[in-house]
């Protein structure tokens, strides 16, 4: 039990012991209950992590770290020698968030400077609330916009053999990631002292110079964030790469070859292996490699905020 | 603004323990794994309540399980079938878990998957019955100007270190809408029946399939895909045909008759690429299984199995 339970409050010593006995009784229940809702994200994340480590740690001991981490023969069902290399699906993830990341970073930071500096009134409202709208859209239903429409734009458009590929699913990630470093973006703008932008403007500099030359550089600890956190949701996006990359076990050559990342994995193989079988641990195992990868990108973002504070 | 970076990440942050949280985690785990136990499916045993069925499986068996349902539910309504689909390696965990009556399975239980069931349920064995055909079709985009294809090219494509990727190996070029000679494969993902069935028919027990397939998420998308895209070939079964897409005929040998996918071509074993639909239940059925399982093998019950685009038992 948290330690706040059994203080003494010192309301119980005082006046009013009639009240008091109740009174207290409230209180700490009240306490104690504030007090759960404050820890509940940590035990979740506590509980998770040991759920998904229990399931997938007693093929640790059976694994060839090397050939788990670098090989590309994913041959999870194979009659003749199983073979669970996520070599190809890394790169995939990998290469879906970078790409993801090279779209949506520009227009990202882009519509954070234009609603934070550029914009005023009715205007500033009304993006924001669409922005907030487009952050509200479920993945599915982006996946299914991937594979139904954009799919056969793409190969007109491109004139590429296949439509659902890395540029499609890179395409909807960037969508959903953008509406995060928009936010998170314009508070960072929003947290540059109007005294700089007084003394910008006093010395002469134009909206342009202001912008590049003063408030960039001086929210910059504040974007890094914004972009990781984007990162972070295009890395661990499942629904909508399923349907719009194409779930091909491959190292791509191009932005318009098919990828299958390590969720999308998990999302379509998990549901019909039997409970506790190799298979089964390994998705598990692509599961703790997921959760390493967010934690290590949230951590930075964490440290990156930090660094804001000190200032 | 670090206050709103703060409250957005909170939920995110794991990095930092807490010692009381310890005490959590653990009861939280233990809520998650009685949370994680089979889901107790079993008959509702109270008089006059609806009897349930629980019908987990196949992919490829939903559509027609799911008729069945429904039909049934007219010939008993004190009786109700719960269908789910999700594969029929899900159909075999459940059986094995307890959490279904009856499991649909496009394929037979592996011997591992039967040892596996002995060991839950000692004395019992899994009875299988079965209740119609699939015929596997390949498709095409309904531009391809290709009709038939034979077992060994299929298996050229579809196998790992295999011969073809270009349209032009086939004698195929100039497809309307495509671009570029390259063979997109389209497959299903590595465990749904139509998979290992496709794999054994075309690729052999001893061959890895092709890495780099397109690997869709149900029977329906594979043909979605096709029709979206000219360059694609893939397999999908009988009953999954749409007007935007095209079935090849399809030859044991190159040189060989190739057959088209119909009912009659399936029965009479000329048509290659077909395979039993089974139904299996832990042991001797209970009787209001059983006179589920016997309405299905019925005229009434095969009549739906033509209804809905697979092909049904022979006629006795």
């Amino acid at each position: 039990m948290p330690p706040c339970l059994t203080h003494p409050t010192s309301a119980a010593t005082h006046a009013k012991p009639k009240r008091g006995q109740v009174g207290v009784l409230i209180e700490r229940a009240i306490e104690a209950l504030i007090y759960l809702c404050g820890f509940s994200a940590i035990i979740f994340v506590f509980g998770i992590f040991f759920f998904v480590f229990r399931e997938g740690a007693p093929f640790l001991a059976k694994l060839n770290l090397g050939e788990f981490l670098f090989s590309i023969d994913w041959f999870p069902t194979s009659q003749t020698q199983a073979k669970y290399g996520v070599g190809a699906l890394i790169v995939g993830t990998l290469s879906v968030t970078t790409l993801a990341m090279v779209i949506a970073v520009p227009f990202g930071l882009g519509a954070a400077v234009f609603v934070s500096e550029f914009c005023t009134g009715k205007v500033k409202e009304t993006l924001k609330v669409v922005i907030e709208l487009l952050a509200a859209i479920p993945s599915v239903v982006w996946g299914f916009v991937g594979l139904t429409v954009m799919s056969p734009i793409i190969i007109k458009t491109f004139q590429v053999p296949i439509g659902v590929n890395m540029f499609n699913g890179a395409l909807l990630l960037a969508l959903m990631s953008v509406p995060i470093m928009v936010s998170i973006g314009e508070d960072a703008l929003k947290a540059v002292p109007d005294s700089y932008r007084e003394a910008g403007i006093a010395l002469g500099a134009t909206k342009w110079q202001l912008v590049w030359r003063v408030l960039l550089p001086a929210a910059k600890n504040g974007l890094l964030a914004a972009v990781l956190l984007g990162v972070g949701r295009a890395i661990g996006e499942t629904m909508a790469v399923l349907m719009a990359t194409g779930h091909s076990v491959r190292i791509p050559h191009s932005v318009f070859d098919p990828v299958r990342t390590l969720t999308a994995t998990i999302a379509a193989e998990l549901g019909e292996t039997s409970k506790g079988s190799d298979h089964y641990q390994v998705l598990f195992l692509i599961g703790i490699l997921l959760f390493s990868i967010t934690f290590v990108v949230n951590l930075a973002a964490d440290l990156i905020v930090k660094g804001i504070r000190k200032k | 603004m670090t206050e709103s970076i703060r409250m957005r990440r909170s939920m995110a942050n794991m990095g930092r323990g807490h010692s009381g949280s310890a005490v959590f985690a653990v009861a939280l785990a233990c809520a998650l794994l009685v949370g994680c136990g089979p889901g107790g499916g079993g008959p509702a045993g109270g008089s006059g309540k609806k009897q349930a069925i629980a019908n987990v499986g196949s992919d490829t068996m939903v559509n027609l399980a799911i008729a069945w349902a429904d039909a049934y539910s007219k010939v008993d309504p004190t009786v109700s079938v719960e269908v789910n689909g999700g594969g029929s390696g899900q159909g075999v965990a459940a059986l094995i878990n307890g959490s279904c009556e009856i499991a649909n399975c496009s394929r037979k239980f592996e011997e591992k998957e039967i040892a596996d069931f002995d060991a839950k349920h000692p004395g019992k064995e899994p009875k299988e019955f079965m209740v119609g055909y699939d015929a596997l079709s390949v498709f095409v985009h309904k531009d391809n100007p290709m009709t038939e294809i034979s077992m060994e090219e299929l298996q050229q494509m579809y196998m790992k270190d295999g011969k073809i990727a270009q349209w032009s190996q086939l004698g195929v070029s100039n497809i309307p809408g495509a671009k570029g000679e390259e063979i997109i494969l389209v497959s299903r993902q590595n465990n749904s029946g139509t998979y290992h069935y496709f794999r054994e028919a075309i690729v052999g027990k001893k061959n890895e399939m092709r890495l780099g397939t397109v690997d869709m998420n149900g029977s329906k998308d594979v043909v979605d895909l096709i029709a979206k895209t000219p360059n694609a070939i893939g397999y999908s079964g009988m009953g999954y045909a749409t007007p935007a897409v095209k079935h090849l005929k399809v030859s044991r040998k190159k040189g060989e008759k190739a057959v088209e996918p119909t009912i009659a071509t399936t029965l009479d074993k000329s048509y290659p690429i077909a395979r039993p639909m089974y139904m299996y239940t832990a042991g001797e059925p209970a009787p209001h299984l059983k006179k589920y399982l016997d309405w299905i093998i019925s005229d009434a019950g095969q009549k739906i199995v033509e209804q809905t685009g697979y092909v049904p038992l022979p006629k006795k």
